[in-house]
């Protein structure tokens, strides 16, 4: 079996480097197996997040070879093995020890977006909703809080724009303003507090999204549009004059 | 160790990365393809004859850059630049182009997990709100499909009667890429279904939700509809211009 060479980033805090090591290569091997070889045989202190293994927890997030991506999703055999494979923590949050981050800014902007409100229940008690109301929304429930789209995205990685809640809040709000239920009008914050127009649909999120969520296609973009339909449409704020509507109000909270 | 790393997060400078892949090669495609693109429509926007075949009042074949043909005494230019300005609005507020010249051009950014052009990025907050006016844009475009698909029928009646010729297949091409496009732009997604919160909640809710799934389909090929629309717009107007200056021989099928 071959030899490959690792460098891994080591530091903590604010201090840090790269050193390297020699893994054997076994078959099937993941990235993650690499490393918990190397913490195992040769470097015992070597901080790593992980739980699942499985593509599911999310907290296994890494650069490897300079890319965004979960270490235990990246099969070895993907990768280049005639030069050093890069392995660094996530460049856009601040460092706990090597590749662990402390990514507590995401858990901080998740609570300034209001929870689900959802309508009344029905006479019967009961919520109603049909499977083609929800179709759209389905997909962005299997987001495993990577935050690698957080990581990757320019406006908070080269331009850390504090207003701006990222391509994994974004989604979360896209989920709450396609949802048949939900009443809370959300487009006012969205276009002003959580700065939507930062985001210049450049596709990195979706890129590295390990659940294959269309982010900018399905989430941004939607949402775009329904910012520029209730602010910049000159058409559509005559159409709502003329029925005394207001923007950004969500039928039956008038 | 080697190397010492500022704090994270860790902002790097302009096209450093630890990527080892070809990153840049998307980009420097992409801005090749869109300057020999530009270039090419400039130049034939610019020349005023030779944009038909056929007799001056009712030509067969007429170059999509020229269509509808607007014979204005008072315009003193070539009549293509009272036509262009709407499909090139078209492409310049697309959320595809956008990506795509925000990436090779305006480098922001030039390649995910890359470092980006250091400057007090905006997005598409200030400067390019302007953006938000891209449904204008696609309802003159809807227009457009119908005058080019006109075109493409028009290009089937030769002096001599009903025909076929290279010409004709060239032009119904043109016109279906231009409606694939068209049909897949973000804009009309949002129009046709995407505002929708409850489709069960709307009248005709279904048949919305279904148009919307077929916009749906065209959208996820928006980028390959962009670049084969735009070939070939400029390819038909490269042949009718060719037949017009008699340098090829248009093939008479039928
Ligand atoms: S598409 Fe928008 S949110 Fe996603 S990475 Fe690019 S700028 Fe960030
Ligand atoms: S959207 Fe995708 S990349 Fe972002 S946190 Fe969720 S799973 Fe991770
Ligand atoms: S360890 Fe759970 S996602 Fe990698
Ligand atoms: S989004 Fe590309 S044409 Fe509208």
């Amino acid at each position: 079996m071959t030899d490959v060479t690792f460098r891994v980033f080591r530091g903590a805090g604010t201090q840090g480097g790269f050193e390297e090591y020699t893994v054997q290569l076994s078959e099937g091997m993941v990235v993650l197996d690499a490393v918990l070889d190397i913490q195992a045989s040769q470097a015992g202190d070597l901080a790593v997040r992980w739980n699942c293994k499985a593509g599911k927890c999310g907290s296994c997030s890494a650069e490897v070879n300079g890319k965004p991506r979960l270490m235990c999703m990246t099969r070895m055999n993907t990768l280049p093995l005639d030069q050093p494979v890069t392995i660094e923590p996530m460049r856009s949050f601040p460092l706990i020890k090597d590749l662990v981050t402390d990514v507590k800014r995401n858990f901080e902007i998740n609570k300034r977006v209001r929870p689900f409100k959802p309508k009344p229940r029905q006479a019967d008690g009961t919520h109603r909703m049909m499977q083609y109301d929800i179709d759209r929304i389905q997909e962005f429930h299997k987001c495993i809080e990577c935050f690698l789209c957080q990581d990757v995205c320019h406006v908070m990685r080269d331009h850390q724009k504090p207003d701006f809640i990222g391509p994994r809040f974004l989604i979360r709000l896209a989920a709450l303003v396609m949802h048949p239920l939900d009443t809370e009008n959300r487009l006012t914050e969205l276009k002003d507090a959580f700065g939507i127009g930062y985001c210049n649909i450049t596709k990195c999120c979706t890129e590295v999204c390990p659940e294959n969520i269309k982010i900018t296609d399905n989430a941004i973009i939607p949402l775009k549009e329904r910012v520029a339909g209730n602010f910049y449409d000159p058409l559509a704020w005559l159409w709502r004059k003329a029925r005394g509507k207001r923007p950004d109000t969500r039928p039956g909270t008038e | 160790m080697n190397e010492t790393s500022p704090s994270l997060p860790l902002q790097r400078p302009l096209f450093v990365t630890e990527r080892t892949d070809n990153w840049w090669l998307g980009p420097t495609a992409t801005g090749l393809g869109l300057l020999f693109f530009v270039a090419y429509l400039t130049w034939a926007a610019f020349q005023g004859v030779h944009f038909y075949v056929g007799p001056e009042d009712a030509p067969y074949y007429l170059s999509p850059l020229y269509s509808p043909w607007i014979q204005a005494d008072w315009w003193p230019f070539s009549p293509a630049f009272l036509i262009l300005w709407a499909p090139g609005g078209f492409r310049f507020t697309c959320y595809y182009y956008r990506k795509a010249y925000y990436r090779a051009f305006s480098l922001s950014p030039p390649g995910c997990a890359v470092g980006g052009r250091a400057h007090n990025y905006k997005g598409e907050r200030v400067l390019f709100l302007f953006q938000n006016l891209h449904r204008f844009f696609l309802y003159l475009a809807v227009l457009f499909v119908f005058v080019l698909a006109y075109d493409a029928w028009l290009a089937f009646q030769f002096p001599d009667g009903w025909g076929i010729g290279a010409g004709s297949i060239v032009l119904t091409l043109n016109a279906v890429f231009l409606g694939a496009f068209t049909f897949g732009c973000n804009s009309l997604r949002h129009l046709v279904g995407g505002n929708v919160d409850c489709f069960s909640c709307v009248a005709f809710g279904r048949p919305r939700f279904k148009i919307w799934r077929i916009v749906t389909r065209f959208n996820e090929h928006h980028m390959e509809w962009a670049w084969i629309s735009l070939f070939w717009v400029c390819f038909t107007d490269l042949y009718v211009r060719l037949v017009s200056m008699g340098i090829v021989g248009d093939l008479r099928i039928l």
